[in-house]
């Protein structure tokens, strides 16, 4: 593992998380059936454009996710993976966990997108567990190992400026060899036999730059 | 005679759990969770249980009441480290309960296999991870699997919406998520419902779980929500 460790204040600044999100809606076809994981990965919803329908699976035995309820509706019997309030759209559905993770484990999910620790050249996720306090998966495990295709969305380094793109995992893996694709502020990566190969690349950005801050082979 | 699963009492419900116990909790969060039927636990006083769940309790009320009262020694459960957790993140620090990590859908999976009479299957989910180390791998055309076994229990606590008096349930939208699979692998299924109605008021088309996987009702008409009841500082006992 090559040492790389960036001094924060000197990064070029890439995509908010609003405009990765809209690459990542761009790229998810009409009919898909699709995951968000909790946190950024929700905001991809905002950002369908009105050419697709999308019906978009919540792990906890819901097809066709609405958006938040007015405060006025709010059903704490209605919620989402992360157990906040959500509606149901029409022609939505529920079901009981089995069949919900059926749904996922059962290849029937075209796409997830979810968070991530590290991502290695060779796909491998770890986005679970830090390896230190409570260890807690949820539904991380099932979605990688199920999902027709599965989406990271990140920032291309840590808080402390190290690369979240790596040649070798250092935590506990959440799957091995699993991610299709990554999005970040810096690039869209595809994971291919060869590295990471650069689908798009943040108009600000070199591919020498992103090479220096991402540990693992890149190329277009 | 007629069958007839409604108990009287919560006293009556509980005859059967013993010290000891090992009890799937129905719920995701706080939709679906059997708060009245865990408080009646702790009004029992029955300890040293192995609770399987999706997660480990909110404040100190229900799943979480029962494991701060010291009554529970194991969870097994997918997602341990909840937003409002108190009492199991203070006892697992300390390293006074265990707790078993198992992948949500493997563990859905897991007990509706016990309920199907299916000691194990092979699943892709967790393959590479740390949570296969020590499990079978076998390959299926040329894909590694890890052999999971069939998860039961003594009892289920269970929350359904409706129920006649041959346990016929219904559950209301996500609420739902574990409880009917529950009630399938456990030896006695006990269920909290808010509405008793006659066997004739419910479509038969409707039914989500079928009498035959349930032992004992009680008529809960209004239960506590746990999202107001931490709000409102509450505790049990």
């Amino acid at each position: 593992m090559t040492n790389i460790n960036i001094n924060t204040n000197d990064l070029i600044k890439g995509w908010d998380r609003n405009t990765i999100a809209s690459k990542i809606a761009n790229d998810l076809p009409h009919s898909s059936y699709v995951n968000l994981g909790i946190g950024m990965p929700e905001l991809v919803s905002q950002y369908i454009k009105e050419d697709r329908e999308i019906i978009y699976h919540s792990e906890n035995g819901l097809l066709g996710m609405g958006p938040s309820p007015n405060e006025n509706e709010i059903d704490l019997d209605l919620i989402n993976a992360g157990k906040k309030p959500v509606t149901i759209l029409p022609g939505g559905s529920f079901c009981h966990h089995a069949d919900s993770f059926s749904m996922i484990r059962g290849g029937h999910i075209d796409y997830c997108v979810l968070g991530a620790m590290e991502i290695s050249v060779k796909g491998d996720l770890a986005n679970w567990s830090t390896g230190k306090g409570i260890p807690a998966v949820g539904g991380a495990m099932d979605l990688v190992a199920g999902a027709k295709n599965v989406f990271v969305m990140t920032q291309h380094l840590t808080k402390e400026g190290r690369p979240k793109l790596v040649q070798k995992c250092t935590l506990p893996l959440t799957g091995a060899a699993v991610v299709s694709r990554i999005y970040s502020d810096y690039a869209v990566l595809n994971i291919t036999d060869d590295g990471f190969k650069v689908i798009e690349l943040n108009e600000n950005i070199t591919i020498e730059y992103l090479q220096s801050v991402t540990d693992g082979n890149i190329y277009q | 005679m007629q069958i007839n699963k409604i108990k009287k009492d919560m006293t009556e419900i509980l005859s059967d759990v013993f010290d000891g116990a090992t009890i799937m909790v129905g719920g995701f969060g706080e939709a679906g969770s059997p708060i009245e039927l865990l408080h009646g636990l702790i009004d029992k006083g029955t300890r040293d249980l192995t609770i399987i769940a999706n997660n480990s309790g909110n404040g100190r009320v229900g799943l979480g009441a029962l494991i701060g009262q010291r009554q529970v020694k194991k969870v097994i459960c997918s997602f341990a480290r909840s937003a409002k957790g108190v009492t199991f993140p203070e006892l697992y620090n300390k390293g006074e309960i265990e707790l078993e990590v198992v992948p949500q859908g493997t563990l859905a999976e897991r007990i509706r296999a016990a309920g199907s009479g299916i000691p194990g299957f092979y699943t892709a989910t967790g393959v590479g991870t740390p949570l296969a180390e020590g499990k079978e791998e076998k390959f299926f055309n040329g894909k590694k699997y890890i052999l999971e076994e069939a998860l039961r229990a003594d009892f289920a606590f269970v929350k359904a919406e409706t129920a006649d008096r041959y346990g016929n349930l219904t559950y209301n939208k996500t609420a739902r998520n574990f409880n009917p699979i529950m009630c399938m692998a456990a030896d006695t299924s006990l269920v909290q419902v808010k509405n008793i109605l006659e066997p004739s008021e419910i479509n038969p088309e409707h039914v989500i779980t079928p009498g035959i996987f349930v032992q004992s009702l009680i008529n809960i008409k209004n239960p506590i929500i746990e999202t107001n009841a931490i709000e409102e500082g509450m505790t049990y006992p």
